[in-house]
């Protein structure tokens, strides 16, 4: 597959050819990483440039816009997401809709209405999630890039399982308007792409302040793709307690990454990170919590999905019953219970708290380094219906929801294969609005080591 | 109001909606009685991925809320998202102030009949958003978002008032700053200045707070005032009868003005867990130094200028508070003045005449079909005499009806008093030499013929000749 920056020198007519070869792929295909692939659609498309895969939660006008979820069905977006709109106007064209978990909670792509998304490395495994579809496109060779959205890992995560290049921006870098919210303050949209390089360009177009989303920080677009330098030497921290915990092969690969960035001249540095255990709960915390009322406006009132039998209590009840799946279900329970009266301190309030030990915890070790270092995930893509139970699935997450908590940019880029030959990542993470310094690291990384 | 062994407690939450152009949280304007549904946008609908960006107008009207009721506006504020479903409220949850609110303690001073005054506080006034309007039609509901988002400034007073008469002069002198700021048009029938009471009893003397009980739903001052004495005299009865904690608990109650009566909205249900928490959409609002030093400067208050109207123009402290009620009043008074109106003629002929008049045609003083400009001019007539007073009521009424100015309207009418000597001394030649008889007996020392002349000359200039200038010919030519 060409890489966008190849893609953005096409004339109009080599575009449209590559646009119809690419259809006839995506067609072609079994992956189930366009949601198109699951409805037989024909492929949706919005303006008229280089194709990027559009993350089923982020508004394309027109577009029938779901979050992967049931209740949403029949929901025609009646306007563009800010990124929609940076993109169309820079050259690029939404071109198909993305499978992922429903409403973005999910780690494997297991929980969209619409089915699964193989790992395009082996169709036993997960591309991981919530963007898997993304991913698994980008990876698979039937997409150019994609954007994904990324609340505790959903853009790195699956990145990583897939083998591409997955960037979180720093929480307020990129607008949030016309993203489906899931948390709201962890949520950002970024790119998935084949290279840093990509990554960098894509970023750089939905990057910049967006007066319609009150988060959004007050900064012009970056332009780190025409300042990318891998050259640049850096200090790099590694969180050696996270190391330790990973999976052997994730070790071995990650280990020997270390010592090529050092031998390129970075300079490394070994630190820990303290009550790690607490990560997990505090962004469940948080994450459900604000899920829990960023969802109730799916009620069966205004549009989606509606079960329609008796009283007005009776029709929230069966539509949101029906409408949501057990997983986004789990979350809304969870979060309205944290918020009710009587638990609130115990919970939202301490997990706001540990949020600001974590921040601190990060800062502090940013007096010494440029970039820390740690895995992506603890192991390679996993089987389908492999975790057990909820808490399984969500301590797969261990490393990347931390940066969201923190709301620092972070970036995952593939560093080997294990055994079966499927990818590991490595994450990569910077300052706050430091993402030239992320991406100047990346390439670096992605040169040694030659992917 | 007197409650016998009973004290009252009275706290009052009023919700006023804000002027502003656009509504709390998006660009969708914010105008009243338009077609359902038309000003919605994504953010209002709570459509996927919309998002809510506070509107500065509603921030600097508060500034000036504050200011005027003598409150700490807080420099940076806090939104939150209280969580209920319900087809009105699109997000099924509303943004509002809970923790930090822009505006927190105030107060503001009533003034009861008696001529005494009295403190009332202002625990705070908190930035929130409307609610749109259920349409119920038959076996079928219908949902207008229209409202949803408009902004609101909740004021909500501390349990300082003791009766329903010191409640609704309350409501009337917070309802009137909000009209002097310009900061809500508070119009009760449109919603735009919706009052909740809480409302509880406890035998004189007590100092604790028993069961309050909150009463909603109240769109006229009358019908709160009602409101508020049905519930007391409900709780006292109770009370009597020993049954006040069988039937007195913590309950919403609706009053129905149509049957004069509350009746419980919610019933025993425990209170609803609102689940209040930051909202993670909207950052903390700071404002800067130069936002809240230019809103603070706030037009004067009705207080303020019914003093002044006493102390500037010599008018009665009645007559102040009543052309300060509303700033329209004041500022339809302030025209009159300004163009020439002496101040005893002003209040007069604005308070008895005009007003009278608006009164008995249901029109409001905005509603008038007599400008201030138009008054002023008929005031300036009776003044230098070019009418009488008693002709100047014949041209109001006339001007009521017709669209006309002051001198076209006392010309149709034909009221222009003569008020030139050779006119009327013409008159009195004709009227002398009419009747010889009568001069002559006058002459003889009959002085009582003056009303006869006065009469005649009045009769021949179809009362249009100035009296006092007619008395003063005549006795010359007469005494001649
Ligand atoms: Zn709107």
């Amino acid at each position: 597959m060409i890489t966008l920056k190849e893609a953005l020198t096409l004339n109009p007519g080599e575009l449209d050819e590559f646009k119809q070869d690419l259809s006839a792929k995506i067609k072609a295909s079994n992956l189930g990483a366009y949601i198109e692939q699951h409805t037989g659609e024909a492929i949706n498309t919005y303006g008229s440039g280089v194709p990027v895969l559009i993350k089923d939660n982020i508004q394309v006008k027109g577009w029938s816009i779901t979050s992967a979820s049931k209740i949403l069905q029949g929901y025609i977006a009646p306007y563009n997401a800010t990124v929609i709109e940076k993109m169309t106007a820079n050259g690029l064209a939404a071109f198909g809709r993305a499978n992922m978990d429903q409403f973005a909670m999910g780690s494997s792509t297991e929980t969209s209405f619409y089915g699964n998304t193989l790992n395009p490395h082996d169709p036993t495994k997960v591309p991981g999630g919530s963007s898997g579809g993304s991913a698994a496109a980008v990876a698979g060779g039937i997409a150019i890039a994609a954007l994904g959205s990324d609340t505790g890992g959903s853009i790195r995560q699956p990145a990583a399982f897939c083998g591409c290049v997955g960037l979180k921006p720093t929480y307020g870098r990129v607008s949030r308007f016309g993203l489906g919210a899931y948390s709201s303050s962890l949520d950002q949209i970024g790119p998935i792409t084949q290279t840093v390089e990509d990554a960098a360009i894509l970023y750089d177009i939905l990057s910049g302040h967006d007066p319609k989303d009150a988060t959004s920080a007050k900064l012009a677009p970056d332009q780190t793709a025409k300042n990318l330098n891998p050259d640049r030497k850096l200090t790099i921290a590694v969180i050696e307690n996270f190391l330790d915990q990973a999976g052997d092969e994730i070790k071995t690969a990650t280990r020997n990454a270390i010592k090529a960035l050092e031998d390129a001249g970075h300079t490394i540095i070994y630190k820990n990170f303290s009550n790690v255990e607490h990560h997990i709960s505090t962004y469940y915390i948080i994450a459900t919590a604000e899920a829990s009322a960023n969802l109730s406006r799916y009620d069966g009132v205004r549009y989606g999905f509606r079960k329609e039998e008796g009283n007005l209590k009776d029709m929230y009840f069966d539509t949101r019953g029906e409408g949501f799946g057990d997983e986004v279900k789990r979350r809304i329970l969870l979060g309205s219970f944290v918020l009710s009266s009587g638990y609130y301190d115990a919970y939202y309030l301490k997990a706001q708290k540990v949020r600001h030990l974590i921040k601190d915890e990060y800062n502090k070790v940013f007096e010494e380094a440029d970039l820390i270092l740690m895995p992506v995930t603890p192991t390679t893509a996993f089987e389908f219906n492999s975790k057990s139970s909820p808490i399984e699935m969500y301590l797969s997450d261990i490393y990347t929801i931390s940066l969201n908590l923190a709301g620092l940019p972070g970036i995952s880029v593939p560093v080997g294969k294990d055994k079966a030959g499927l990818p590991i990542g490595m994450q990569l993470v910077a300052k706050a609005f430091n993402e030239q310094t992320l991406l100047d690291g990346a390439a670096s990384a992605e040169r040694i080591l030659s992917l | 109001m007197s409650y016998g062994d009973f004290e009252v407690v009275i706290g009052l939450e009023v919700h006023a909606q804000l002027n502003t152009k656009t509504k709390m949280f998006c660009n969708c304007p914010t105008s009243f009685g338009d077609e359902q549904n038309v000003n919605t946008c994504p953010v209002c609908l709570a459509l996927p991925g919309a998002l809510p960006v506070p509107n500065k107008e509603a921030f600097t009207k508060s500034i000036a809320f504050g200011t005027a009721i003598d409150a700490t506006v807080n420099k940076t504020s806090i939104f939150d998202r209280k969580n209920y479903f319900y087809p009105d409220s699109p997000k099924a949850y509303q943004i509002t102030q809970m923790d930090v609110p822009i505006v927190e303690k105030g107060h503001l001073i009533i003034d009861m009949e008696d001529g005494s005054q009295k403190r009332i506080g202002i625990t705070r006034a908190h930035l929130e958003e409307d609610a749109g309007k259920n349409i119920h039609e038959g076996d079928h509901s219908k949902v207008d978002l229209n409202r949803a988002g408009t902004p609101l400034l909740e004021i909500v007073s501390e349990p300082d008032m003791r009766s329903s008469d010191e409640a609704i002069a309350y409501l009337k002198k917070l309802h009137s700053i909000v009209r002097y700021l310009g900061i809500g048009d508070a119009n009760m029938q449109e919603g735009s200045f919706r009052c909740d009471a809480n409302v509880s009893i406890r035998p004189k003397g007590d100092t604790k707070l028993y069961t309050r009980v909150e009463l909603k739903n109240i769109n006229s001052f009358k019908f709160i005032q009602k409101a508020i004495e049905l519930e007391v005299e409900r709780q006292i009865d109770a009370w009597e009868d020993g049954v006040y904690e069988k039937e007195i608990f913590q309950e919403t109650r609706l009053y129905d003005s149509a049957k004069n009566e509350t009746r419980s909205m919610r019933g025993k249900e425990g209170a609803a867990d609102y689940r209040y928490f930051p909202e993670p959409d909207i950052p903390p609002v700071t404002l800067d130094d130069e936002t809240l030093a230019k809103y603070s400067q706030i037009p004067e208050l009705p207080d303020q200028k019914r003093d002044r109207y006493v102390n500037d123009f010599g008018i009665s402290a009645y007559d102040a508070s009543v052309l300060t009620a509303e700033p329209e009043l004041a500022a339809f008074f302030e025209t009159l003045i300004d163009h020439k109106a002496t101040p005893k003629m002003a209040v007069s002929w604005m308070t008895v005449e005009l007003l009278g008049r608006l009164n008995k045609a249901g029109l409001s003083i905005e509603e008038s079909p007599v400008s201030a400009l138009t008054l002023s001019e008929l005031i300036v007539r009776i003044e230098d005499n070019t009418i009488s007073g008693k002709a100047g009521k014949d041209v109001l009424d006339y001007l009521m009806e017709n669209s006309v100015s002051v001198d076209d309207a006392i010309d149709k009418l034909g009221l222009k008093q003569i008020s030139d000597d050779g006119a009327i001394i013409a008159m009195i030649d004709e009227i002398m030499a009419a009747n010889p008889a009568q001069v002559e007996q006058f002459r003889a020392g009959k002085e009582t013929l003056m009303g006869f002349f006065v009469g005649q000359v009045m009769k021949a200039s179809k009362g249009s000749a100035n009296p006092g200038l007619v008395n003063k010919l005549l006795k010359e030519k007469l005494q001649g």
